[in-house]
């Protein structure tokens, strides 16, 4: 049976814990180190799917206020998605008004995740 | 074709200008910086010098003198910052107390008034962080603190009121002779002048090849003092300083100088006319003269310097560390006049410390021999307008007159430089000044924004914005201190391109 | 003055974070004349340009980014409607609170404050104050002014960067820097430990590649007009650079992030005293300063990491300073028992506590001087040890807290003085 450990810190809120993630043929089968329950699925998570939230800005136009409105995924994306993200927004430009949480772009790089404004403009 | 071209705006070539607006003569000056006063001028100790240092009987020495009695005249028709805090030569030991005497009678010698030396106590009194190794020092009452910036911009935005044309961007590469006058090279195109005045700073030993080159032997008597050829080499010597917080700014009052020891030459300190601290220069020769980085062993020398004279020095307090070159020469003196069988072309070299405050008396001096030569006439009573208006100084105005200021310009309630006070009115006001402030480094020189604690964090965003509305620039083309300086690039994401920017779990790069 | 002085119960210096908790707080605690000076022409401070998430799992349980952060409080000062002027930056605190601000539309104002919270957040540290040696082009930042380019502005700093300092803004922005399209050669630290926060470098360094060289400086800046490239060596322990080690990294673009100095000028002037540890007010258990009636709360009492914690902070300093306006605090010899930081915690906020003023319980928040594992944060009261907690990993970076409870300090009526230190064991 091969037995592979893994290092990881968590980075589910700022205390960072140092986690243990213990795998037996690629199925995790213990996490340690962790404070609490978000930690345990972060490890585990992390190992097999690693996911990021990807916050970016895209320009805005017709806005009093701002040049650039700030916007998120509205969930986490796979990590290897993280620049086709990025890239697909290069083009996007929003439109004043617009309202924290409205959608600049729907389903990005087919992740099946919207891209939200974080900002209002 | 102009009557007189003058190669560089420096503190020099701006005075000149300046002294030549009061004759009837067309006066241009080319500078090769985007702005006045970016070499030699820009970064030295700000001092106002009394005036004992230089030979009696010396150039130097006369127009040390003569340059700081100028300069607080000056002050008052112009409007930049000059403050009379009186300057102090420690000595630090016994030995070397005769030192102190000869300077006072070289002072003497050269004219300087009010010389005295004072000991240990009153010297205590006056400066109460000074070192305890202080036995005694010369007390100059006419030393002072000048703002380097401040004196260029007023005495070219003089100058151009009463008509000088200025070209930036505007280096000399060529000068040649044109029947009764001299054809420049200047930027992408030519200048013609009777009269050329080298003011070139580190660069004047370049130009006065140039204008050996180009000297035919003429049989017009040159007007003295000549300069006779080849005998000009300029070495740039780097001088490096740290400049402390406002935080600072009182830690000494005077000028303080050592006075020099076996073990040398020991390091000003003082405070500025901004309100910090400044402690330097070194002193070391360089090979290039574009070489005005900082050095770690420069700037260890600076700080171990710094306690010779004066004890606890915050050197923690450091807002920038900067350095200059001054135009050294191996006699150290001024070399100033016309080439001897080139007449129309003028010398203003060499012109190392004391050279800031001679630089009024250099104006006056050099006008008058360039005058000369054209046979040119001071303009009728009234034609030159001495007086040029001040940038407004938010530090120095009281509530009551600031409040005024808002009531007329409400920009001046806008606030972009924290640090050290400066609104968006300010700005304005010397962007749309001629000559203009068009990028970051000139606007900080005439209203001290970015100069501050800070150093630009928070406001330089904010003048980027300023000078987009005021002269249409798009932001790409702001730049630091002109062409090549940029401050941002691009915009974001200009080079996202999806297909070179594979990413796979944390191996990205 | 030909102009009539107003007068305020609060004047809040700032509407960041902290000045808007310390507004609302005060509100909350019943005094309604409270009124918020910011000096830029919005609300949210800061936060405006951290658009990075990872913010409010604290305080909301849910994970924000810095303009949603910023946004609940300032809906929350909405819905009191307390009185803000934009655009209005104060110039002055007296002694007796009177505050003097500046804007275009009112010119200046002056305002008699029954109290007044300063909550003007911190600067960072800039080139200068490092004394690196080399040119001085364009194209040297700091991560905040980056930071504002890129955020607010939509503008490019840099193609290719070299980041100096793991604070945590140098972080942020090396992921920024790349997602935006740049390349980040490398994060130098000369410290053998970084000052950010573990979660940054693992998600804004390791997941990208970025290399973070501990123990390394920036020894040589090259470029005349632009930065053309910098040198970077490893240092001793002495934190000074090892000949033999250093690395040339060609790039237009140097990034700083060494630090955040608290903005204390007006402070200072006012005649607050400052600690020399932390650059910010000395403070007591209300958060008030060394002047009575005035309070201090934020990245400006303290630099803090999280603003969870800056939040939570300037509510109790708003708390308090409505209560000085309603109720008074009376006047007394000594400002409370010292708090005394030792053996590894550089500094306590606050630093003194009058236990008949504290609440129930009182956060005393701090920092560790080094990198520490396995070690026990303890509390003395006196000579007795009331409190021993073992800590796996402490940092510079990261601050710390303790929790005191007012009965503890009331059951010791001749308390002299309170520690707080870290012990092996």
């Amino acid at each position: 049976m091969a037995t592979e450990i893994r290092e990881l810190i968590c980075i589910n809120c700022p205390l960072g814990c140092p986690l243990t993630v213990t795998l037996e043929d690629g199925e995790v089968t213990s996490v340690s180190g962790n404070t609490c329950p978000r930690g345990d699925a972060y490890g585990r998570k992390e190992v097999t799917n690693p996911r990021r939230t990807v916050t970016t800005t895209v320009p805005v136009d017709g806005s009093a206020t701002e040049h650039m409105v700030s916007v998120k995924t509205a969930t986490d994306i796979p990590k290897g998605k993280i620049f086709d993200v990025v890239s697909e927004l290069a083009g996007v430009r929003a439109k004043a008004p617009i309202a924290i949480g409205d959608v600049v772009l729907a389903n990005v790089a087919g992740t099946g995740v919207d891209v939200i404004a974080t900002k209002s403009a | 074709m102009y009557d007189v071209a003058i190669i560089g705006a420096g503190v020099s070539g701006c005075s000149i200008a300046r002294e030549l607006a009061r004759y009837d003569c067309s006066v241009c000056v080319l500078e090769r910086e985007e702005d006045v006063c970016c070499g030699t001028s820009k970064a030295n100790s700000a001092i106002v010098h009394a005036g004992f240092d230089a030979q009696p009987g010396s150039l130097m020495a006369k127009l040390n003198v003569e340059g700081n009695r100028l300069m607080y005249e000056w002050a008052k028709e112009l409007n930049f910052a000059v403050l009379p805090v009186g300057s102090l030569v420690v000595c630090v030991s016994e030995e070397t107390r005769p030192g102190l005497q000869e300077l006072l009678e070289r002072g003497q010698a050269n004219g300087v008034p009010d010389l005295r030396i004072i000991e240990r106590d009153e010297l205590l009194q006056m400066e109460p962080n000074i070192s305890d190794e202080a036995v005694a020092a010369l007390w100059a009452p006419t030393g002072g603190i000048v703002d380097p910036f401040g004196l260029t911009v007023a005495l070219a935005e003089n100058a151009a009121a009463n008509g000088v044309e200025f070209r930036f961007n505007t280096k000399v590469t060529g000068v040649r002779k044109a029947g009764d006058a001299w054809e420049l090279a200047a930027g992408d195109g030519t200048v013609t002048a009777k009269c050329v005045v080298n003011a070139a700073g580190v660069y004047a030993d370049d130009i006065h090849a140039l204008f050996l080159a180009a000297s035919g032997k003429s049989d017009v008597p040159p007007i003295e003092p000549s300069v006779a050829p080849n005998e000009l080499t300029i070495v740039p010597r780097k001088g490096e300083y740290y400049l402390l917080d406002t935080t600072a700014g009182q830690h000494v009052t005077h000028t303080i100088f050592m006075l020099p020891t076996a073990m040398g030459k020991g390091v000003l300190v003082s405070p500025t006319v901004h309100g910090n601290l400044i402690v330097g220069p070194t002193a070391t020769d360089v090979e290039s003269k574009e070489a005005t980085q900082t050095t770690a062993e420069g700037l260890a020398e600076v700080a171990s310097k710094s306690s010779l004279t004066v004890k606890n020095v915050p050197l923690r307090e450091v807002i920038t560390t900067f350095a200059g070159l001054r135009a050294h020469q191996a006699a150290h003196d001024f070399v100033i006049g016309e080439l001897e069988g080139a007449p129309g072309l003028f010398d203003c070299a060499a012109i190392e410390s004391p050279g800031l405050t001679s630089a009024p008396a250099i104006g006056v001096m050099v006008s008058g021999l360039v005058a000369e030569r054209l046979g040119a006439q001071r303009k009728p009573e009234g034609a030159f307008d001495p007086t040029r208006p001040g940038v407004v100084n938010l530090v120095i105005t009281s509530f009551d007159e600031w409040d005024e200021l808002c009531q007329k310009d409400p920009a001046y309630g806008n606030i972009i430089c924290r640090c050290c006070r400066v609104s968006e009115a300010q700005i304005v006001d010397v962007i749309h000044r001629v000559p203009q402030a068009r990028s970051l480094d000139a606007i900080k020189r005439r209203t001290g924004a970015t100069m501050g604690r800070c150093q630009g964090g928070f406001c330089t965003p904010k003048i980027m914005e300023i000078l987009e509305r005021e002269l249409g620039m798009s932001p790409d083309e702001i730049t630091k201190r002109g062409p090549g300086s940029e401050i941002v690039v691009g915009r974001n994401k200009d080079r996202l391109n999806i297909s070179t920017q594979p990413v796979e779990g944390g191996d990205a790069r | 003055m030909t102009k009539q002085i107003e007068r305020h119960a609060i004047v809040v210096v700032g509407g960041g974070p902290a000045g808007l908790a310390a507004a609302i707080a005060a509100y909350e605690a019943g005094e309604h004349d409270v009124i918020i000076l910011e000096r830029d022409t919005k609300l949210g401070g800061i936060l405006n340009q951290c658009i990075h998430n990872g913010f409010g799992l604290h305080t909301f349980k849910e994970e924000l980014t810095g303009p949603e952060y910023a946004a609940r409080y300032e809906q929350r000062a909405n819905e009191l409607c307390i009185e803000r002027r934009l655009g209005t930056m104060v110039v002055d605190i007296s002694a007796d609170r009177v505050v003097t601000a500046v804007s275009a539309e009112a010119g200046i104002t002056r305002m008699q404050a029954g109290a007044v919270v300063l909550a003007m957040g911190c600067r960072e540290r800039p080139r200068g104050g490092l004394a690196t040696p080399g040119y001085r082009p364009a194209g040297i930042f700091s991560a905040g002014t980056a930071q504002r380019l890129v955020n607010i502005e939509g503008q490019l700093p840099g193609r290719e960067v070299v980041i100096l300092g793991s604070g945590d803004i140098g972080l942020i922005m090396a992921r920024r820097m790349t997602l935006e399209g740049a390349h980040v050669a490398c994060v130098a630290e000369i410290m053998p430990y970084s000052g950010g926060l573990k979660r940054n470098i693992v998600q804004c360094l390791d997941d990208f590649g970025i290399p973070l060289l501990l123990s390394h400086t920036v020894v040589d800046i090259e470029g005349r007009d632009r930065v053309e490239a910098v040198t970077i060596a490893e240092v001793d322990d002495h934190l000074r650079p090892i000949p033999g080690t250093e690395v040339r990294y060609p790039c237009d673009t140097l990034m700083l992030s060494v630090g955040l100095l608290p903005e204390n000028e007006l402070s200072r002037e006012a005649g607050v005293e400052i600690s020399p540890v932390t650059r910010g007010p000395v403070v007591d258990e209300s958060l008030q300063t060394s002047i009575p009636g005035v309070f201090a709360c934020g990245n400006v009492l303290h630099v803090h990491d999280l603003v969870d914690y800056v939040s939570e902070e300037a509510s109790a300093a708003g708390a308090q300073a409505a209560r000085f306006v309603t109720e008074g605090f009376e006047a007394k010899g000594s400002r409370g028992i010292p708090v005394t930081a030792t053996d590894g915690v550089r500094y306590t906020v606050p630093s003194f506590i009058d236990p008949s003023r504290m609440d129930k319980l009182l956060t005393v928040r701090f920092r560790v001087a080094n990198e520490y594992r396995d070690r026990y944060v303890s509390v003395y009261l006196d000579d007795e040890r009331i409190q021993h907690r073992k800590k796996r990993v402490m940092a510079p970076g990261e601050m710390e807290q303790v929790v005191l409870k007012r009965s503890d300090l009331e059951a010791r009526p001749n308390l002299a003085n309170i520690t707080i230190k870290l012990e092996e064991e």
